[in-house]
């Protein structure tokens, strides 16, 4: 028997195959083909104080590898939360855990406060990272003194385990991961979409309405997977590796980088039972490997040498 | 209903025209209920540049023989790979999603009206209001005769009427033109095509007061309601092309 757990601080995750916010709904669009609580955990799509409609159509484009979207947080509110859905999440037996997102360093705030009452919910994970809002999300994530200000905020109102999700759109990733641990975060996830666009040579049109929006899928992989590596030998809490898993192999991949969980983002729009495959996938490489629990091959191609002397 | 993805066997690929195919499907498992208006997510394997799924609307349904048919149309490397599959090739496909179109009651006059390759959804609707014992004429247009998708099913069902753009078949003109629609009242009337011919459906309906639903087809991610990507304004807000259509009622649209 292979163990895949992992735990952020008292936290425990049956095994290290979360979703990623945006990808996943609310868990129950997904109900028809896999059992969620089967899974190590689900990040909700982002939640806002405010209800939001997201940006105008059109909000995604298919690219080599990958899309972008600019959907833009469209959700229902807090209020829609607690009332509607938060009743119904409460029953999947795995970690439910909320994005958050907000303009202004209150309403992150406000936000924790309000989440920090629900009892099934044991984690935030902050979204200091979306590149598709005029205000807040990416702003805050790409500059090293507003994610210090927003992460002290939320963690002086919040208890329970804060996850601070980084924007790629960074130059010096680390430095980032680094003042969030600072700060008070419990764990990293890493990395949100790359800044990017397309153009549509027919009509001669940005593809996206917003002109710009967020690149995800196997295009973005190296680049998530060289980030995660950076972060992860770089900060002492967990890290949890997003960026164009589509199988076994690349969340694999994730692991041997440093880490400790990953997220499966994109991939459940092909494949909605992917995540729980992996789940399979994992624990079936590391008996072939001859490993009993996947801890031993978290990081380890830091303790391999590099090839360098 | 229950989604499923499964992998199902093509049992057919017949080519229409220069642009249009039909792939019939078959599984293992007997098929599950479906409706008209529904769509099937096709997962493209062997074309590179095709990353998400394809959305196909449910074209025809044989039960008995556990088969159904989709009606594609040629428009980029994904459906060009599609148009090559063979007899007893594998295809992955997420169905059925979305929402329906509604059944009137008896004794309604009903209009068909497709354009194009929207006349996809269409000949399995037809086929679905006559098993509920309902009539309805069946009005296609399209550019020119070549363009016409019709192998003898529809006229089969109800009375056909044909525009075409150049006059190379039934009535010149834009299927929005055709005097069916001077000279009859219908109460209800179902339409799939490009957007502009729906949006001037939309228009001569709410004009006679009928009743009218519409087939979206918005650029889709996951077509589950997870992405939130095929949004389209209505009066009660975004709301998801996947999920809650791709059938709208026109008057939830700010057409």
């Amino acid at each position: 028997m292979v163990n895949l757990g992992f735990s952020i601080g008292d936290l425990r995750f049956k095994n290290p195959v979360l979703t990623a916010s945006g990808t996943f709904g609310y868990g129950s669009e997904f109900d028809d083909f896999l059992d969620v609580s089967l899974l190590g955990g689900i990040i909700l799509k982002g939640t806002t104080l405010e209800p939001r409609e997201g940006n105008a159509y059109p909000r995604m484009a298919e690219t080599p590898s990958g899309m972008l979207n600019s959907v833009g947080l469209q959700n229902k509110g807090i209020e829609f939360f607690e009332k509607n859905i938060y009743p119904r999440v409460s029953s999947y037996n795995t970690n439910v855990i909320v994005n958050i997102n907000g303009n202004h360093i209150d309403d992150y705030v406000g936000l924790a406060e309000r989440i920090s009452r629900l009892d099934k919910i044991p984690a935030i994970e902050l979204n200091i990272s979306c590149p598709n809002v005029k205000m807040g999300g990416m702003a805050f994530g790409t500059n090293l003194g507003a994610t210090r200000d927003v992460t002290r905020a939320v963690r002086a109102v919040y208890p329970k385990k804060l996850i601070v999700k980084l924007s790629p759109n960074v130059t010096d990733i680390v430095s980032f991961a680094q003042a969030a641990e600072e700060e008070g975060a419990d764990s990293i996830s890493l990395i949100n979409t790359l800044l990017g666009m397309a153009i549509d040579t027919g009509s001669m049109k940005p593809a996206l309405s917003t002109i710009t929006g967020g690149l995800s899928g196997p295009a973005v992989k190296p680049v998530a997977l060289r980030m995660v590596w950076q972060v992860a030998r770089s900060v002492r809490i967990p890290v949890i590796g997003i960026g164009g898993i589509m199988n076994t192999r690349d969340a694999v991949e994730f692991f041997l980088a440093g880490a400790s969980a990953v997220q499966i983002g994109t991939a459940s729009f092909i494949d909605p039972g992917v995540s729980l495959k992996i789940v399979g996938g994992i624990s079936d490489y590391l008996s072939s490997k001859g490993f009993s629990d996947i801890k031993e091959i978290i990081g380890i191609i830091n303790r391999q040498g590099t090839g360098k002397s | 209903m229950t989604k499923r993805i499964e992998d199902l066997k093509i049992t057919e690929n017949t080519r229409l025209n220069k642009d249009i195919f039909i792939l019939g499907l078959s599984g293992n498992s007997s098929l599950p209920e479906m409706r008209p208006g529904q769509f099937a997510q096709i997962k493209v394997e062997g074309s590179p540049g095709t990353f998400l799924r394809r959305p196909f609307s449910i074209h025809d349904v044989d039960y008995e023989r556990n088969t159904f048919r989709l009606l594609i149309q040629i428009a980029g490397d994904g459906t060009e790979t599609l148009s090559k599959l063979r007899k007893g090739d594998t295809l992955n496909l997420i169905y059925p999603l979305g929402n329906s179109f509604s059944v009137p009651e008896k004794n309604k006059r009903i209009l068909l009206a497709g354009g194009g390759c929207g006349v996809a959804p269409l000949l399995f609707l037809a086929k679905y209001l006559k098993s509920h014992g309902l009539n309805a004429d069946i009005l296609l247009g399209y550019r020119n005769s070549e363009r016409i998708i019709e192998s003898g099913e529809f006229s089969a069902i109800g009375n056909v009427f044909i525009a075409t753009e150049d006059g190379s078949e039934g009535e010149k003109g834009l299927l929005t033109d055709h005097p069916l629609l001077k000279k009859e009242s219908f109460d209800v009337i179902y339409c799939c095509g490009p957007v502009t011919m729906m949006k001037t459906v939309a228009v001569y309906c709410r004009k006679r007061n009928i009743s009218c639903e519409v087939s979206l087809e918005n650029l889709m991610g996951c077509g589950i309601g997870a992405c939130l990507c095929c949004v389209v304004e209505t009066t009660e807000g975004n709301m998801l092309t996947c999920t809650d259509g791709p059938v709208f009622n026109i008057n939830v649209l700010k057409w």
